[in-house]
């Protein structure tokens, strides 16, 4: 049989130094940004409007943006979407999202009014519009933010019932970690956030807990069947052990999102590159992040469990 | 030995039932035909519902508009407007719309093919209008029927969309049949035009039953000028709400009403359903002093006589006046039940106080984008399948093929999953579902590997592949879950489209667990049984 990474012995607890500087480096720069620019929201989240139009000849961008501004909608933002015949128009400013309290649909009329005028009724046709009121995109920032600390409550609930609160608080910071990183790559590569980029890192959250859930699965195992060894040992041998696995879904789950990214689309593509990044990042977490940081919480809260076999007095085996 | 066959069975069993869930069935689905006429036609097509991302469609979101009159029940408020939109929605036509009540403030709205958003908004927004009109006595439409058809014969209106009428069988005897010389004749060829073709008698004085498939072509004809200016004088033509069925056939009730209202909404103060011992389900409402009054004469005259109670030029129902009616009257049931008298009650009160409606979210796609998404997530999900077998093969040869099988019965499942809830495929929905695939062979990955492990350690072929299994349980579980956690959140929270994803993540966790735990182990059961002596080596 052909075989990756067997039998390998690595210390991965010892580079948990350089894997916290790492992610600090990574992460610290989005949180000083973030607060200072904030994200690109998609119309969902702030209100606002947005339409796709399918040209029959590629327009002239700068033309466009001035029939736009000449209908008192100068903020809009205008770009190519896919291809140059298909135009993206954006407008969410507030100004024009208040106007939206009268009846959501207001800017687009105005807007397809104008270019109508310009370019006549067979000058492009409407592939998509959308049109977000100014109270539904708060509501849905609120629940966005809810769903995610429900997610992460109920995993903590479920995995302290299974394994150890231990457990479950190292595996929920390893996640956590995972959500910063995501967030703070959606910051770099400039990704609108929209709500299928929310199910995407609420996706990543999943996947990385299972990650770390395979690993701590080892973990406990390994406890029960072999109580000489040191907690540091055993998690090592676990990560080990997992690590065919680790890297075998990792594969086939990347190559699922490579199709995506590849022949999914322009609207896939920004969903299926977060999964990509959060998928690698997960992987990362659990062997670099989230397996030291048990080790940590057990030396600060020690005993309790069956971790620290040296500690616990030579006891005759109970039934 | 009896373990396998029965496993096998179960297998067999669960593949049947998704053959037979996914299985191509026919609807009647609404579709534009040529001339850009919506007709009713039975197609044939895998019950695989498709969101309104993928077939193109508007979507709304309402809410109560507060800034022109504080309402102080918003939830009852809420009600009264779903009636009231339910009912137009019928003006779109649509196959399928969806209108529902979404938390305690919003309406939504779901309407598949249709692109004008300034209609829609438009039909949506305007408020309710409720009036009371008694049906007609005189057999207006029957006597200008002839004149009718000679009308529409003149204009062309008859042969409007002849093959949506040429397949229409009629089980009700036509009303007009003495004057039906011809007789039993082809219908494309019959002198006697639309009107006396198409409409038939109905249950009570000014009731016309119109079989479904003739409903959007007579709507037509009926709004031609010509025709309109021939209509009964003093008359008005409206069609009821509900649909009937009659034998086999559906049929949409077409009315004749005085076009005179007794009263109006704004008499109505109160409209409650009760329970009477010995009457059933009924209705009591209250109108104003001024109302009573107009009410009282008015009833008194058409005693006997049906009174429509028409809602946004609807028929919602038209019961028989049994006596004059004041300011509080009632309106049996006739022996349904409180769940109608409750309807008719949400009816009256609609009109009784109207609701402004704003739209707060409008989303339109363009069928041709729906057909773009599909033919990308078809062709990212049979790719993302080529992978994934060549990975599996390659790594795990014999291993990896019985795991491949696994993932068609996992493809299946999944599908037929969906088809069985009656979900709604979105974009994100196939992503999910793409996305889903790369992961469950994860389950494949943590039982090869355990095999493998217990192969190393020198246990028999045997026992290494029920300790693989058994082994890699806790850990296969314990990932679904949290997965499944995560997608049930999301499906709560989420609308449309996310919702999508989460159903299709939620029906590949069940599907997954399934085929990796399940179908692949009795795989190796079965290879294993067909071994003359033990195997020493396994292909992993």
């Amino acid at each position: 049989m052909f075989r990756i990474l067997q039998n390998t012995s690595w210390d991965f607890v010892r580079q948990w130094k350089l894997a916290l500087i790492t992610v600090l480096l990574f992460v610290i720069p989005a949180i000083i940004l973030v607060p200072i620019t904030g994200f690109n929201y998609s119309i969902e989240f702030t209100g606002g409007t947005e339409l796709r139009l399918q040209f029959a000849q590629a327009p002239n961008i700068a033309e466009v943006r001035q029939v736009v501004s000449d209908a008192g909608l100068g903020e809009a933002e205008i770009t190519t979407f896919g291809s140059p015949e298909e135009i993206r128009i954006r407008a969410q400013e507030r100004s024009q999202i208040e106007r939206q309290a009268a009846g959501a649909g207001t800017v687009a009329d105005e807007l397809e009014a104008a270019l109508r005028t310009k370019y006549g009724a067979e000058g492009f046709t409407r592939l998509s519009g959308e049109a977000v009121g100014p109270r539904v995109g708060s509501e849905l920032r609120r629940n966005a933010v809810l769903a995610t600390i429900i997610a992460f409550g109920l995993t903590l609930i479920y995995l302290a019932w299974r394994f150890e609160w231990r457990f479950g608080v190292a595996a929920v910071l390893g996640t956590l970690h995972d959500s910063l990183a995501t967030l703070a790559f959606i910051k770099y590569a400039d990704i609108e956030v929209s709500l299928f980029v929310v199910a995407g890192i609420l996706t990543v959250i999943g996947y990385s807990m299972n990650d770390t859930v395979v690993v701590f699965d080892r973990i406990r195992e390994n406890l029960r069947s072999n109580r000489k060894q040191s907690l540091r040992d055993i998690i090592n041998r676990s990560i080990n052990e997992t690590m065919p696995r680790t890297v075998m879904t990792g594969t086939t789950t990347i190559a699922s999102l490579f199709a995506l990214i590849a022949f999914g689309g322009e609207v896939m593509r920004p969903f299926a590159l977060i999964l990509t990044f959060g998928i690698i990042v997960g992987t990362f977490s659990s062997i670099f992040v989230a397996a030291p940081l048990l080790l940590w919480i057990e030396k600060k809260y020690p005993h309790a469990t069956d971790a620290q076999p040296h500690t616990r007095p030579a006891a005759p085996a109970r039934g | 030995m009896q373990n396998l066959k029965a496993r096998l069975l179960l297998i067999a069993a669960m593949i049947i039932a998704s053959v037979w869930a996914l299985f191509p069935r026919s609807v009647i689905e609404r579709v534009k035909n040529p001339d850009g006429v919506l007709v009713d036609t039975t197609v044939s097509r895998v019950p695989l519902k498709l969101g309104l991302d993928l077939r193109g469609g508007m979507y709304l979101a309402l809410e109560i508009d507060q800034s022109k009159q504080q309402v102080t029940d918003v939830s009852d408020a809420l009600d009264r407007a779903l009636t009231v939109v339910r009912t137009r929605i019928d003006e779109f036509g649509v196959a399928e719309p969806i209108v529902q009540k979404v938390g305690d403030n919003r309406i939504t709205v779901e309407l598949p093919g249709i692109d004008d958003r300034e209609r829609a908004t438009a039909v949506v927004e305007r408020s309710a209008y409720l009036q009371f009109q008694i049906t007609d006595r005189t057999q207006a439409l029957e006597r200008v029927s002839p004149r009718l058809d000679q009308i529409a014969k003149e204009r062309g209106l008859d042969r409007m969309t002849p093959a949506a009428t040429a397949d229409t069988s009629r089980a009700l005897t036509s009303l007009f049949q003495e004057s039906d010389s011809t007789g039993a004749d082809t219908v494309a060829t019959s002198p006697d035009g639309p009107f006396r073709r198409m409409i038939g008698p109905g249950g009570m004085p000014g009731q016309y039953m119109v079989a479904m498939a003739d409903v959007r072509i007579l709507e037509r004809i009926l709004a031609d000028s010509a025709i309109q200016a021939a209509l009964p004088p003093g008359k008005v033509v409206r069609w009821g709400v509900d649909s009937i069925v009659l034998g086999q056939q559906y049929y949409r009730p077409l009315y004749v009403l005085e076009s005179r209202d007794i009263i109006t909404g704004e008499y109505l103060v109160d409209a409650k359903p009760s329970q009477d011992p010995l009457e059933g389900a009924k209705v009591d409402f209250q109108l104003n002093n001024e109302g009573g009054r107009r009410f009282r004469s008015e009833t008194g005259k058409n005693i006997n006589n049906n009174m429509a109670i028409v809602l946004d030029d609807r028929v919602m129902s038209a019961p028989v006046i049994q006596g004059a009616i004041g300011t509080r009257g009632q309106i049996t049931m006739g022996g349904r039940d409180i769940q109608q008298a409750q309807d008719l009650a949400l009816v009256l009160r609609a009109g009784a106080l109207p609701v402004p409606l704003i739209v707060v979210e409008a989303r339109q796609i363009g069928a041709s984008l729906g057909d773009d998404a599909i033919r990308e997530g078809l062709t990212s999900g049979i790719v993302a399948i080529g992978l994934i077998i060549i990975i599996m093969v390659g790594y795990y040869r014999f291993s990896g093929f019985l795991a491949v099988c696994g993932l068609g019965f996992y493809i299946l499942i999944t599908l037929a999953i969906l088809a069985a809830f009656d979900a709604t495929l979105t974009l994100p929905g196939i992503a999910g579902f793409v996305l889903s695939i790369g992961m469950a062979v994860d389950a494949n990955f943590l039982v090869f590997e355990r095999i493998r492990e217990e192969l190393d350690a020198g246990k028999s072929v045997r026992l290494a592949i029920d300790e693989g299994f058994d082994h890699a349980w806790s850990a296969i579980i314990d990932t679904h879950v949290t997965t499944a956690l995560t997608a049930t959140i999301l499906y709560q929270f989420g609308t449309g489209p996310v919702r999508g994803f989460a159903v299709a993540l939620l029906a590949g966790i069940f599907a997954s667990l399934a085929s990796a735990i399940f179908v692949v182990r009795s795989l190796y059961y079965v290879w294993l049984s067909r071994q003359k002596t033990p195997p020493t080596t396994l292909s992993i």
